[in-house]
Order: C-alpha cells, then sequence, then structure tokens
C-alpha cells in the first residue's frame, strides 16, 4: 500500500507539528482508499492531553472523534488515517503508539525538531497488531 | 432492535458496513452479537483478558455509557448505540 500525500497538505502537516511544538500536534486524514491511499485535506484537532505531557503525547477525544467524523460525512471523505507529530524525536511508532493504534489507519508521523518539521514517514498497523509497517508516502 | 453505529477503522471488519442491527437488552449482549457476527472484529474492541481495550467508547445516542450503567446499560428498539474510539499517541 502507498499513501498519495499532494505537496501542499504535506506542507500543512508539517505546519501543524511546527505551530503545536514543543507540543505534538494530531489531525486527521480525510480522503479516499484504494490501490493507492489519496489524501485529500487534513483536520487539525486538539490535542486534549494534560499541560505538561503534551510534549510527548497526545489524545483525541470521542467527541473530537465524532465531530471530525461528522465532517469527513460532510464533505463526502473517509477519514484515512492519523498525523501526529514528535517534537525532537525520530518519525517512528512509539511501542505506546502501537497499543492505541486503529486498524486501517494511516498513521503519518512528522519529525520536528527544534521547531522545524523535518521529514514525515507513514506506518500502518499489522493484522494482528504486533507491530507498525511502513507504508511510502508518494508526493505527487 | 438498536442500530450499532461503526467507525471507519472497524467497518473493513464488518462488511464495510458503517450501521448494522445488534440484538439484545444491553450494551455488552450488543457487543457480544457484533463479534459474534464478525469475528475478526473482535480483536480491535476487547484485549486478551476480554476486557474492553482502553481507546473503545461506547455511546448511546450522545450520552457516553461510562455515566450510565456501563456495559450494562439497557438498550432497545430505535436506540441508537456508537462506537467512537478514543485516538492517543505519542512519542515515548
Amino acid at each position: 500500500m502507498t499513501i498519495l500525500v499532494p505537496p501542499e497538505q504535506l506542507a500543512l502537516i508539517y505546519a501543524n507539528g511546527e505551530k503545536a511544538y514543543p507540543d505534538e500536534g494530531a489531525g486527521f486524514l480525510f480522503g479516499h482508499d484504494g490501490e493507492v491511499r489519496q489524501v485529500i485535506s487534513i483536520y487539525d484537532l486538539p490535542n486534549s492531553r494534560e499541560d505538561g505531557a503534551r510534549h510527548d503525547r497526545f489524545l483525541v477525544t470521542p467527541e473530537d472523534y465524532l465531530e471530525g467524523e461528522l465532517k469527513a460525512e460532510e464533505l463526502k471523505l473517509d477519514i484515512i488515517g492519523i498525523f501526529h507529530s514528535h517534537p525532537d524525536s525520530k518519525n517512528v511508532p512509539s511501542e505506546y503508539d502501537r497499543e492505541w493504534a486503529q486498524p486501517f489507519f494511516s498513521y503519518i508521523i512528522t519529525s520536528v525538531y527544534n521547531g522545524k518539521a523535518i521529514e514525515s514517514r507513514s506506518w500502518l498497523l499489522a493484522e494482528d497488531r504486533s507491530k507498525f509497517i511502513e507504508e511510502p508516502i508518494q508526493r505527487n | 432492535m438498536p442500530t450499532l453505529y461503526i467507525p471507519t477503522p472497524l467497518r473493513v471488519y464488518a462488511d464495510g458496513q458503517s450501521e448494522i442491527v445488534v440484538n439484545g437488552p444491553i450494551v455488552s449482549d450488543a457487543l457480544n452479537d457484533l463479534v459474534t457476527r464478525y469475528p475478526t472484529i473482535k480483536q480491535h474492541i476487547f484485549n486478551e483478558n476480554g476486557e474492553l481495550r482502553p481507546f473503545v467508547n461506547l455511546f448511546k445516542g450522545k450520552e457516553n455509557i461510562v455515566f450510565l450503567q456501563g456495559l450494562e446499560t439497557p438498550i432497545s428498539e430505535g436506540d441508537s448505540l456508537r462506537i467512537i474510539p478514543s485516538i492517543a499517541g505519542g512519542s515515548l
């Protein structure tokens, strides 16, 4: 599986991570699933973790999830994944990411060092939930 | 019978359906009905000990069942039950 992320959407993902720095930023990936999964737009989400924990954790409440899902339906798009930033850390999933991961979703993780977004990589949860598998990002 | 709303990431395990009609007088029965009919969805809702995974939330209408009677919350004809995930992650 490959995920197509147009440059303008990737720029918005970078901007989300830089704006949230030094905390983690997050949002939904709206688009279509298929042989090539395509990101059409992104939807910024608030990080609801408590003060002091947002540098290395993010949380989206069920109420915010529902609001995002209804927005996707309104746009006639699907939620195809989640993006989040790892401030001053590698763009690979942590054990905590795996424990909380949803199947089917693409997880785009962006490294943000010193407030500057460096690179994004995308990951999918394995069917048995044991690990993440990288999915290539196609930019255009 | 109540209708159970399936969130996007779990629809692939329910033949692509976003809503299914479920049987049972309480929420836990409805979930058991779901995982009996769609067994591959089970590992994403329950952990190895048969407990709800921490990111699985259930809403009856607009109310989180943790503020009602939890898995024992009664459901009936015409009720809408939603599975809504909490999304979390982090670098550590």
